[in-house]
């Protein structure tokens, strides 16, 4: 029993105030923190991509394809932290089984599958057809033998059946919006609807979730193609990345709007709870929240975004600005999960102290597992890209 | 409609309904008996065994002691309070891991002066200045303080 | 054959009306009788489980915390309790100290002299078998769950260890077992109420702080102690609708 609670004894000296005994071990560590980000950049790189295909924005198209395979690698790694982080992993499978009607985490099953399966890779599927059939027709070994299976053993690249894809594609995208909007709004509700947990609980959540994914999944789309773009020595569409800039800002701008909206209702109505909270923001959360959160991962990229609207000089300077917001905003909205899901659970429900958190190096919820789970996705992606390449793909006719 | 898109339908139908069979497999026997768990559930928390047996079944062995008790302030007070719990030692009495509490710590527990504690519901001492070196059973029978 | 088919059908509509009717009626009754009596008691079920603090009465020597970790094998270190008790310690110049130290188990002590104290209590904590409970709604998958009693329960077979429910208990009532890593909590004994036998913690109560009973039977000690008492529940504001009622709770507690 010993190496199980050995921690807990030394945490006990860390607690400030009172807190029920039961509160000292924080529930959800980084694992948890890694699951609204991963959905969150998920939801944010689908919406990119479809702004392209719905909405008509022609100059985002280099980016299309790049934003829904990041999509996807991040989506197939979704769940995983969660799984890991039961107390019985190999009990997952119960949440699909008998899911309970009254509990807002039981039906993420299904919605990951619906997204999973029929909005992202039925999206790609259509989008990827014509060219699996031709591939597999030039290309020998592995390849083939993948698209092969993919294509389900039919050649029709009659018009007819082009025209079928891209209408049933089309079709897909436009149930993927909402789709993506419920992935992560979920996400937030399962937060938000805490109503034991004031920090959480706040009918915004679902929405400042859905902007912060937004946000970071733009960015991430933003990073990956730069980087794709400098690997394969590719030339920048700087209209499309100004493109992709523009709409950060204004993601950063709704983003932050929500999210100071938020603060500002909380110090005005001042409940029972805002001393605690207030006590939380300007002690443990001061780094994670004040430095990470809004200094480096929301004002200064508004600024740069900002000036990066007018500046039109340098491209080299422009696309090296682009690249460091992308980083600093993929930080900091890491951070805005890591204040939710740690901040949450850092101060006690008697509202009368706090414990702390430790985060530990090594371990299953330590930060190598935790960077691990995120590049993964990395692997993925360049995985994907190896076998998908959008730069190989036929110049489709219909749109 | 085109062969693939019949291919897709007739793949996705197929998930589906091994997606039901599995379930249906799957699905604890007695889920749902009584509202959305496993109605066994009932029964396996009932099946925990009880530690504490009660007074009554001290007294049935002990009947002097719960005598002497009964007629004195700590009549209310569970055997098991200050003895713990007597599961084992109802199947073996010889054996019965049962204590004997002792020592100023162990009456102080209750009866160290406390603020928080009613003055008129308990008898209260500072144990730093009543009858210091002195044990309380010298002069306290636990069983009647009074007495 | 034919006839008698028509005949049942039409029985069965009748009777389904009927019935559909009746449970409107009961249906749109219930929020005003549930109104008019005291704390939530639910008449369809046979018995309603709950239990009331004596504040008064508590002297915080600890045995209950004790007497539940030996009944129910909770792990001894004190950082999992399925009852607890908290020592309030109101000031002279108003400031407010929670102590729990080891969860009470060894009792209390304290570092303010009566000079320097305004006031001071105890209140034990357990899990307050709410009728709307937070953390068997949350529960993705059916592992904690309302007993057809009222209490609610853990299916250790069954909870994954997703924690959701210790994050939804506004009381701070739960907790992931170190060994198992599934959810564990209070059962108001289920064992012993269901066989006879009063919770243990009441059972090593030295000053009857606790009365466990069932609130759909009138003549209970129970439903008595709250007849006679302003009895008060803790955080009314989340429409949790506890079972457990508290007598002389005081405002200070949290």
């Amino acid at each position: 029993m010993e190496e199980h609670t050995q921690h807990l004894f030394e945490m006990l000296s860390q607690v400030d105030g009172y807190i029920y005994p039961n509160e000292l071990d924080l529930q959800w560590g980084i694992l948890i923190v890694l699951y609204p980000y991963i959905t969150g950049l998920v939801a944010g790189a689908f919406i990119l991509a479809s702004l392209e295909r719905v909405f008509k924005v022609k100059v985002l198209k280099p980016t299309y394809h790049i934003a829904l395979l990041t999509a996807l690698s991040f989506l197939l790694v979704a769940t995983l932290p969660l799984v890991s982080h039961l107390g019985k992993p190999l009990r997952a499978i119960e949440i699909m089984i008998t899911p309970n009607g009254t509990s807002a985490m039981a039906i993420f099953g299904f919605i990951y599958l619906w997204y999973l399966m029929v909005v992202l890779l039925l999206e790609l599927w259509f989008d990827y057809r014509r060219d699996m059939v031709i591939w597999a027709q030039q290309m020998k070994g592995f390849k083939r033998f993948v698209y092969r299976i993919f294509t389900l053993g039919v050649n029709d690249l009659s018009p007819k059946a082009l025209r079928w894809d891209e209408k049933l594609g089309y079709f897909i995208t436009i149930i993927g919006i909402p789709s993506a909007f419920l992935l992560h709004g979920y996400v937030g509700f399962i937060f938000g609807s805490v109503k034991a947990n004031p920090w959480w609980s706040t009918v915004l959540m679902p929405v400042i979730f859905l902007f912060s994914a937004m946000v970071s999944g733009i960015a991430l789309v933003m990073v990956v193609y730069l980087i794709i773009s400098y690997i394969r020595k590719m030339k920048v569409d700087m209209k499309c990345l100004d493109m992709i800039g523009r709409y950060l800002l204004i993601a950063l701008i709704l983003d932050f709007s929500l999210e100071s909206l938020d603060q500002i209702h909380r110090i005005y109505e001042a409940e029972e709870s805002f001393e605690i909270i207030s006590l939380l923001m300007s002690g443990q959360l001061t780094y994670t929240l004040l430095v990470f959160q809004v200094l480096l991962g929301t004002i200064i990229p508004l600024i740069v975004l900002t000036i990066l609207q007018f500046y039109k000089k340098n491209i080299r300077l422009r696309q090296t600005l682009y690249m460091v917001v992308g980083f600093i905003v993929l930080i900091g909205i890491f951070f805005m999960r890591w204040n939710i899901v740690i901040g949450g659970q850092l101060f006690s429900k008697s509202f009368h102290g706090f414990t702390s958190f430790k985060l530990q190096l090594i371990g299953s919820e330590g930060i190598l597992m935790a960077g691990l789970w995120l590049i993964i996705p990395i692997f993925i992606l360049a995985f994907l890209l190896w076998l998908f390449p959008p730069w190989k793909k036929t110049e489709e006719t219909a749109y | 409609m085109p062969k693939h898109i019949r291919r897709l339908l007739l793949l996705f139908a197929v998930l589906i309904t091994l997606f039901i069979i599995v379930r249906q497999v799957l699905i604890p026997d007695s889920f749902g008996q009584f509202g959305h768990y496993r109605g066994l559930a009932l029964e396996e928390n009932k099946a925990h065994v009880a530690r504490y047996v009660g007074t009554d079944i001290c007294a049935e062995c002990h009947w002097e002691t719960m005598e002497l008790k009964t007629a004195d302030m700590h009549a209310e007070i569970s055997c098991e309070t200050c003895h713990g719990p007597g599961w084992k030692h109802i199947e073996e009495p010889e054996q019965g891991q049962l204590t004997i509490p002792e020592g100023r710590e162990f009456c102080g527990t209750c009866h160290s002066r406390n603020p928080a504690r009613s003055a008129s519901l308990i008898a209260q001492v500072n144990l730093s200045d009543h009858n210091i070196e002195t044990n309380c059973s010298e002069c306290h029978n636990p069983h009647a303080p009074w007495n | 054959m034919e006839l008698k088919n028509k005949k049942n059908r039409r029985d069965f509509l009748k009777n389904g009306a009927l019935l559909t009717g009746g449970m409107l009626i009961a249906s749109g009754m219930k929020p005003f009788s549930a109104l008019v009596y005291a704390t939530n008691h639910n008449e369809d079920a046979e018995h309603w489980y709950g239990m009331a603090i004596d504040i008064e009465k508590c002297i915080g020597c600890g045995n209950c915390a004790k007497a539940c970790k030996i009944e129910n094998d909770v792990p001894e270190e004190p950082f999992f309790f399925r009852t607890w008790v908290e020592q309030y310690t109101i000031l002279n110049d108003g400031s407010k100290i929670i102590t729990s130290e080891n969860g009470g188990l060894n009792g209390a002590s304290q570092d303010y002299t009566p000079d320097e104290i305004f006031k001071s209590f105890f209140v034990p904590k357990m899990c307050n078998h709410c009728t709307n409970s937070p953390c068997t709604q949350v529960c993705p998958v059916g592992a904690t769950f309302e007993s057809p009693e009222g209490v609610a329960l853990v299916d250790s077979t069954y909870c994954i260890g997703c924690r959701y429910c210790v994050q939804a208990c506004p009381y701070g009532c739960r907790y992931i077992h170190p060994k198992t890593k599934i959810a564990d909590k209070c059962t108001l004994c289920y064992h012993r109420i269901t066989n006879g036998q009063v919770p243990a913690c009441q059972e090593v109560c030295p000053t009857n702080a606790k009365i466990f009973g069932d609130l759909n039977d009138r003549s209970s000690e129970l439903v008595q102690f709250i007849k006679k008492h302003d009895w008060q529940i803790l955080k009314p504001h989340m429409n949790t609708k506890p079972k457990v009622v508290y007598n002389a709770l005081s405002g200070e507690v949290n």
